[in-house]
């Protein structure tokens, strides 16, 4: 009985197409169908980020093409290092990673160890606290650029009635100091959701009886959460911290839409500073050599944090 | 089954021959590409009168005033056949001219017999020369616009607030004719409450994205003695862009929006400054003419309410005002480069000119604003041809556009966000300009 079903699995089982189709073996039509995705990702990424190396070489200009294109050698390259207004776009960006990922963490980590206790509508508090994150971010820069208005804007009324300063003078993308908070706050809300979806993971992750053994060894809650809970769930945390730092060095969106870079240049990240260069500017030669050391900059980070995340998962 | 096959056969060419007429009819369509205003409706108004008498049809693309720029300099740059006519901006003449996105149309104008003596002076310069000042024409001047200023009547003429401001300022609060009296106007009204409600002095231009601050610290700037360069040896800029005189311009700038804006307003610009007046939150407007129809019409600030005045004179009596504006051009790129003229051939047309104007466009023919109805044809009118008479514009250098994002970033820099002083500021433009010429190969 068990030899007559086998049997019949075998015939039910087809001959690798590669058979039917004459002088074409199974590595040659796996190629045959991968060869329109690796043309087409190189066509859409490789060929770009060649073309982008060449011109950061030169002084060509996307809005002058009949213009002759000169070599300059690493002139681009060593005027990107040496303006000052470039590094200070740089501490700028600098400075948003750091205090949106800090704060995304922080909050997003809290918020899914309280949604993982499992309370009486945890599911349905879940999804409201996703709602921003599910946003586009066109809707959610232009909505909180009402909230922000000094002059009919809810937040400033708020920030108005608890500290008693007149909602006139929360002006919180005009000023400054201010401007820098504002998008920290918007980036924070909007995408705190989304590393709390990760940690969240993370925590469900580890098996239950683990805490059962702590249970048994009478650890305290304390004790399960700083030998149990953070150390198993660093990886998902690390892993989260990945996604919004890229996410985040490469800030545009937000800050074009809240303040467009302003007031003055206190807003102006890398992204904007570099949109700015290539098409409004049209240093098309010189805007390819910033892209570039952006790039080099965000992939040599990213390596290094990944061996890092990669000896946490290994411990 | 013959007459069955005549019958398919009569169909099949009546199709075919309508098919035919209808391409051949849209074959004929010119696609004109400006701006989104108000001034291009008039213009989609006007138009038809073109069609009626040509049997050209037109189609029109008009991008938001934000990505204006973006996308029709894209076009061009990408020799795109979208636009058979573009009314593009003033400082995009040299570019345009330079790289060969526009048809030259001084032979069209020879032969058709349009002079542009028949046009305003300071448009020809403004809007149709590469080089400028030299007889090489690229566009036929097409919008007339200029910055100038609006105010609220009906609040400058209430008589307990004529009486306060007397008693201080000492003069009688009319509209502003020199700066420092704008200022003292701006003052008075600042936080004043008017009819319950919290006002504010002047809304001016402090965008900083495209070109918004620098339209309006220029529109200062000028009357204040600021120079692009030494007019005896051109791209000599230190000690004219950075004068003593332009520094006290820019600190001046600062000075007015520090005291005399509504909150918030760090990233005003036409929109935002037609809000603002519209809304009743300020006395005085900073902004280009063409909005003044609209405001003219409007029925909370318009009509007797409204009044309008001309950049006012600097501290030694210079006035001068932005130039805004633009001129319509053949795209060199355009397969139907012969009805775009036959368009710009009748355009250029005395009696279109004048409705150009009734309908809300701002006509650049001497014929039409030197109509000595003209004055009286509209509240604005006057305020319209003298400021047009004071015009100074922007660079219009192939490289306007780097040139216009470093006054952007250094005038919001210091009068927006406070940082440095105005003669850093200057200082700064004066290196950032320097280094632009030099790439430029200028220098």
């Amino acid at each position: 009985m068990l030899n007559r079903t086998a049997d019949n699995a075998a015939r039910a089982t087809p001959e690798p197409l590669a058979k039917t189709i004459r002088g074409i073996s199974d590595k040659g039509l796996a190629w045959l169908f991968i060869s329109p995705t690796i043309l087409l990702l190189l066509a859409i990424n490789i060929f770009p980020l060649f073309w982008a190396i060449y011109l950061s070489f030169t002084n060509f200009r996307a809005n002058r093409p009949n213009e002759v294109v000169k070599n300059l050698g690493l002139s681009n390259y060593r005027r990107i290092l040496g303006d000052q207004d470039i590094w200070i776009a740089m501490q700028t960006t600098a400075h948003f990673v750091f205090w949106t990922i800090l704060l995304q963490t922080v909050i997003g980590f809290t918020l899914a160890w309280l949604i993982d206790r499992k309370f009486r509508g945890h599911a349905f508090w879940t999804t409201i606290i996703l709602v921003p994150m599910m946003l586009s971010p066109a809707v959610v820069g232009n909505f909180w650029r009402f909230l922000y208005e000094p002059q009919i804007g809810l937040f400033s009324y708020v920030i108005s009635f608890v500290t008693g300063i007149p909602p006139t003078n929360v002006q919180m993308l005009s000023n400054v100091e201010l401007a820098p908070w504002a998008i920290i706050i918007v980036d924070t809300w909007m995408w705190t959701p989304y590393v709390m979806l990760i940690c969240l993971a993370g925590l469900r992750s580890i098996p239950e009886y683990i805490y059962e053994a702590a249970e048994v060894d009478r650890a305290s809650n304390w004790r399960q959460f700083w030998s149990i809970t953070l150390p198993m769930a660093l990886p998902f945390i690390m892993l989260a911290v990945l996604f919004r730092g890229i996410e985040n060095f490469k800030m545009f969106d937000m800050v074009n839409l809240l303040t467009g870079g302003g007031p003055g240049s206190t807003t102006e990240v890398a992204s904007i500073t570099l949109k700015r260069q290539a098409f409004e500017s049209w240093r098309t030669g010189y805007s390819s050599a910033f892209a570039i050391i952006l790039f080099v900059a965000v992939f040599g980070l990213a390596n290094i944090y990944v061996k890092a995340l990669n000896k946490v998962k290994q411990r | 089954m013959k007459s069955t096959l005549k019958l398919a056969l009569g169909l099949a060419s009546a199709i075919t021959a309508s098919t035919a007429v209808s391409n051949a009819a849209h074959a004929e369509d010119l696609t004109l590409c400006w701006a989104a205003w108000d001034p291009a409706n008039a213009l989609v108004e006007l138009s038809k009168d073109f069609t009626k008498e040509t049997g050209i049809g037109m189609k029109f693309e008009f991008v938001p005033w934000t990505n204006y720029a973006d996308r029709f300099l894209n076009e061009l740059n990408s020799h795109g056949k979208l636009c058979d006519l573009i009314i593009g901006d003033s400082q995009w003449i040299g570019g345009a001219a330079e790289n060969g996105h526009y048809v030259k149309l001084n032979d069209f104008f020879d032969k058709e017999k349009i002079s542009m003596d028949d046009f305003v002076p300071a448009t020809v310069v403004g809007y149709s020369e590469w080089p400028k000042n030299s007889p090489n024409y690229w566009a036929l001047p097409a919008m007339g616009d200029v910055v100038g200023w609006t105010y609220r009547k009906d609040w400058f003429s209430r008589p307990e607030l004529q009486k306060e401001f007397k008693e201080k300022y000492g003069w009688d609060l009319a509209a502003p004719t020199t700066f420092d009296q704008l200022k003292q106007i701006a003052e008075f009204f600042q936080k004043r409450q008017i009819d319950g409600k919290t006002v504010y002095g002047a809304s001016i231009y402090t965008e900083r994205g495209s070109e918004g601050i620098t339209m309006g610290a220029m529109d200062v700037l000028y009357s204040f003695g600021f120079q692009y360069e030494n007019p005896k040896k051109p791209y000599e800029m230190d000690g004219f862009v950075n004068s003593e005189k332009s520094v006290k311009g820019l600190e001046f700038y600062k000075a007015l929006y520090d005291c005399c804006t509504p909150p918030g307003a760090s990233n005003s610009y036409m929109g935002e400054g037609v809000d603002a007046f519209k809304s009743g939150q300020v006395a005085m407007h900073m902004n280009f003419a063409f909005t003044w129809p609209g405001l003219q019409k409007d029925e909370n600030v318009g009509g007797d309410k409204i009044g309008y005045f001309v950049n006012p004179k600097g501290p030694d009596g210079d006035q001068f005002a932005q130039l805004g504006g633009q001129g319509i051009s053949v795209v060199s790129y355009s397969d139907k480069q012969e009805s775009a003229l036959k368009y710009i051939k009748w355009f250029a047309n005395k009696d279109v000119q004048a409705k150009w104007w009734s309908l809300g466009g701002y006509s650049c023919l001497n014929s039409v604003v030197k109509d000595p109805k003209f004055p009286s044809s509209q509240p604005y009118a006057q305020a319209f041809l003298d400021s047009m008479a004071i015009v100074k514009d922007f660079w219009a250098e192939p490289s306007y556009a780097p040139l216009l994002q470093a006054s952007q970033k250094r005038f919001h820099d210091y009068v927006v966000a406070g940082q440095g002083s105005a003669k850093d500021a200057l200082d700064g433009l004066v290196k950032d300009w320097t280094q632009v010429f030099q790439d430029d190969g200028k220098m």
